[in-house]
């Protein structure tokens, strides 16, 4: 046990980071996810869905006034929650299932953070130059071109900034409107400020937090651990293979020729060749540019590469490796798999399982019945009625038939109540026992209360209780 | 060039060990040290905009003048202000025509709702079902008429409340003081006898006289009662104070003389109405 003397500063500074630009497969990938997510994310509010009058039709939305999520052709209510708790556990179980097959794929391909870094890099790279420049730049003082460059990539970041917390907002409203009120200052404060909060998150960090919020704020990486194992395919320095590391080239000297273009390269600003460690997201750019070194000085490529711990043991003792798709296709992927695979049949069973229809009973107890002048019992009930249809529909309200007892409903002459489209209706009903019946004298007998759509013909039931005498 | 020093590659540790486990001694990022400083500013701040530091008798009242009883009272405020047009339209309607119109009824439902409980349910119950000498509100029986212009009368003026002329009064005699004890068992064989209940067929032959020179007057030939004077239908199975022989002999002997405030003198004509409505629509309304 011995306390260190060497770290005694408070703080560490933030070490810059000056990526150079990489080209090859993986990168090419990299680029193809960035254009596909930013995409995604920027263009799906303006997608438009065709739901009829009643309902809005923006294709994707999330109506908080309303209290409904629209998904295409997909409507969700606040009671069937459920199946956003199902995607959540849906994304979790393949979170679990990618992490323990392809280890930080997530974090290094698909993540906003990295996505949104990496467009950040690009514009800087635009604007400054590569690696040399940038650094060149960076130390220099602050002269006019400096602060000429700086301003111009700080206003294309802020565009970017602005228009990624401004595609936030139009989630939750009608983007064609929405859009109109924002420019014209109409807006709800909150939109603003939704705007004005994302803007200052995705400019920082995009610009200036980048891996800290990996590093230190992201609570990934420390879960992650306990989800990878020996047979996940991560990137992996093939130390075996590189060491000892020269720039000469002897016999003595591994393939690595210690360029530091993996180095150079991270987006992490971290040396592969020092092993796994927390800071790396496996964005693979080190492939890429370790590669390209290999080519040129005549080796085998895949220095560094995607690479299980326990073929990089079967390397070191001189075996050939297990193919890839074994260590993909093993018992905890193929149970991930499963779990996975059957949370999404139980919500698409259960999204075509729903009645357009629905009524739930809350019999009134307290008082338990009321007894009438004529010695009728009644008992009252709180119905809801949910019509899930984009028109309005008639409800029709019945017992299962039972001559003794009577249905009425409040403030209505009719048996039948009108529910406007995509809403719910509360409606009093009362039902009458007559004096004698048995549903009077016993304490309690079973009710099923039905509403039927008559031109439809759908129906749905609740079942309740019906109290009698208490003797 | 090299990223990381030395240093920052091996921290050190800070001495404690647990199970073979050292604790790394990792300095913190800069940002994170100024974020924690500016916390500390913010929470200073904080502390001189907003109410914070407690003296005797209360707080620092910061230099916003913030309060939360201001707030609540200025949204009470919004909230008034925002239901004034309605609350006009409540009060300006004819009470007949409040039920077809679906805002007004919900509106006056949900403030009647609110009143009844703060009000009405010391007695009539949290759910309306009263209880003995208080009314069922529930039920299709009214003592002074159920229709919503009655209920709406009863609400604002009370019943037996001296202090309002317009209240609703009537008094049953203390029949003890008037008939013998024999003629009060007789007619309360005879209630008993219209109201569908086992009696004494001799006794109540003789009741039936008595009735008809005492109680006729009030609750009518054939015992239905007069909602005009509050004269109970006797011929019901509802009771307000008991039907049975035993609680009939004691109600004609020595009747009671239930009173209800005239709310009119605490609550405003809107929230009498709202209240009206709310009862209305309780299962029993007329």
């Amino acid at each position: 046990m011995s306390v260190s003397q060497k770290s005694s500063g408070l703080y560490a500074p933030q070490e810059p980071i000056f990526p150079r630009r990489v080209s090859g497969p993986f990168r090419r990938g990299k680029w193809w996810i960035m254009a596909a997510t930013l995409a995604i994310y920027y263009l799906t509010p303006w997608i438009r869905w065709d739901r009829g009058p009643n309902l809005p039709d923006q294709a994707v939305l999330i109506d908080m006034a309303g209290k409904r999520f629209y998904f295409f052709m997909i409507e969700i209510w606040p009671h069937e929650f459920y199946f956003i708790a199902g995607l959540l556990i849906m994304a979790g179980i393949g979170l679990f299932l990618f992490t323990s097959a392809l280890g930080r794929v997530w974090c290094g391909y698909a993540c906003p953070q990295t996505v949104w870094t990496d467009l950040f890099i690009l514009v800087e790279r635009w604007v400054e130059g590569d690696r040399n420049a940038r650094v060149r730049l960076w130390k220099a003082k602050w002269d006019a071109r400096k602060w000429r460059l700086r301003l111009t990539k700080w206003a294309v970041w802020l565009v970017i900034a602005v228009a990624t917390g401004g595609a936030w907002v139009f989630y939750f409203a009608d983007a064609p409107t929405l859009l109109v009120d924002l420019m014209t200052g109409r807006a709800a404060f909150v939109a603003y400020a939704s705007v004005g909060v994302l803007t200052a998150t995705t400019f920082v960090f995009g610009g200036f937090m980048r891996e800290q919020v990996c590093i230190y704020m992201c609570p990934w990486p420390r879960i992650q651990a306990a989800m990878m194992d020996e047979e996940t395919l991560t990137v992996t320095y093939r130390e075996h293979r590189g060491e000892p590391r020269g720039k000469k080239h002897e016999a003595t000297t591994g393939d690595c020729i210690d360029c530091m273009a993996c180095v150079n390269v991270c987006p992490m600003g971290i040396d592969i060749r020092d092993g796994q460690q927390l800071a790396c997201i496996t964005c693979a750019l080190c492939i890429d540019a370790c590669d390209d070194v290999m080519a040129r000085t005549g080796k085998p490529r895949g220095l560094i590469d995607y690479c299980t711990y326990t073929d990089l043991k079967r390397e070191e003792a001189g075996s050939k490796p297990r193919p890839a798709w074994q260590h993909i296709f093993r018992l905890r992927t193929m149970v991930y798999t499963a779990i996975w695979g059957l949370v999404g049949v139980i919500l698409i069973v259960a999204l075509f399982m729903r009645a357009p229809i629905e009524v739930t009973v809350a019999p009134v107890r307290e008082p338990l019945f009321v007894t009438m002048s004529d010695g009728t019992i009644r008992n009252t009930y709180e119905l809801r009625l949910r019509n899930k249809n984009a028109t309005a529909r008639d409800f029709h309200i019945s017992l299962t038939s039972d001559s003794a007892l009577r249905i009425a409903l409040e403030g209505r002459e009719v048996l039948s109540v009108e529910v406007p489209a995509d809403q719910t209706l509360a409606q009093r009903v009362y039902v009458f026992a007559k004096p004698d019946s048995p549903a009077a004298t016993n304490a309690q007998s079973d009710l099923r209360i039905w509403v039927e759509d008559r031109t439809s013909q759908d129906r749905a039931y609740a079942n309740t209780v019906f109290h009698g005498r208490i003797r | 060039m090299k990223r990381k020093s030395e240093e920052t590659n091996d921290p050190g540790t800070t001495g404690h060990v647990w199970d073979g486990i050292e604790e790394l001694n990792n300095p913190l990022p800069r940002w994170w040290l100024w974020t924690f400083y500016l916390t500390i500013i913010w929470g200073i701040g904080y502390t001189i905009m907003y109410p914070a530091w407690p003296l005797i008798t209360g707080a620092t009242p910061g230099v916003l003048g913030y309060s939360s009883r201001a707030e609540v009272r200025a949204d009470i405020n919004a909230v008034n202000a925002a239901n004034a047009a309605i609350d006009q339209r409540l009060v300006s309607a004819p009470l007949a025509s409040i039920s077809n119109d679906p805002e007004l009824q919900r509106y006056a439902t949900a403030g009647g709702g609110a009143l009844y409980r703060t009000y009405c349910s010391q007695c009539h119950g949290a759910g309306a079902a009263g209880g003995p000498g208080y009314p069922n509100l529930l039920d299709d029986d009214w003592l002074w008429g159920g229709t919503l212009a009655d209920i709406q009368a009863t609400l604002a003026h009370g019943v037996r409340w001296e202090e309002d002329p317009d209240t609703r009064y009537s008094q049953m005699p203390a029949f003890a003081e008037i008939l013998s004890a024999e003629e009060i068992g007789q007619v309360a064989e005879h209630v008993l006898a219209i109201s569908g209940q086992e009696f004494d067929a001799a006794a109540e032959a003789a009741g039936k006289t008595v009735y008809a020179d005492n109680c006729s007057g009030c609750h009518g030939d054939g015992g239905k009662g007069d909602q005009g004077q509050g004269a109970p239908n006797l011929t019901d199975v509802i009771w307000l104070y008991g039907g049975d022989r035993e609680a009939l002999t004691t109600s004609i002997a020595k009747p009671h003389f239930g009173i209800m405030p005239a709310w009119s003198q605490k609550l405003t004509p809107l929230q009498i109405r709202q209240l009206a409505v709310y009862v209305h629509q309780l299962g029993g309304g007329q």
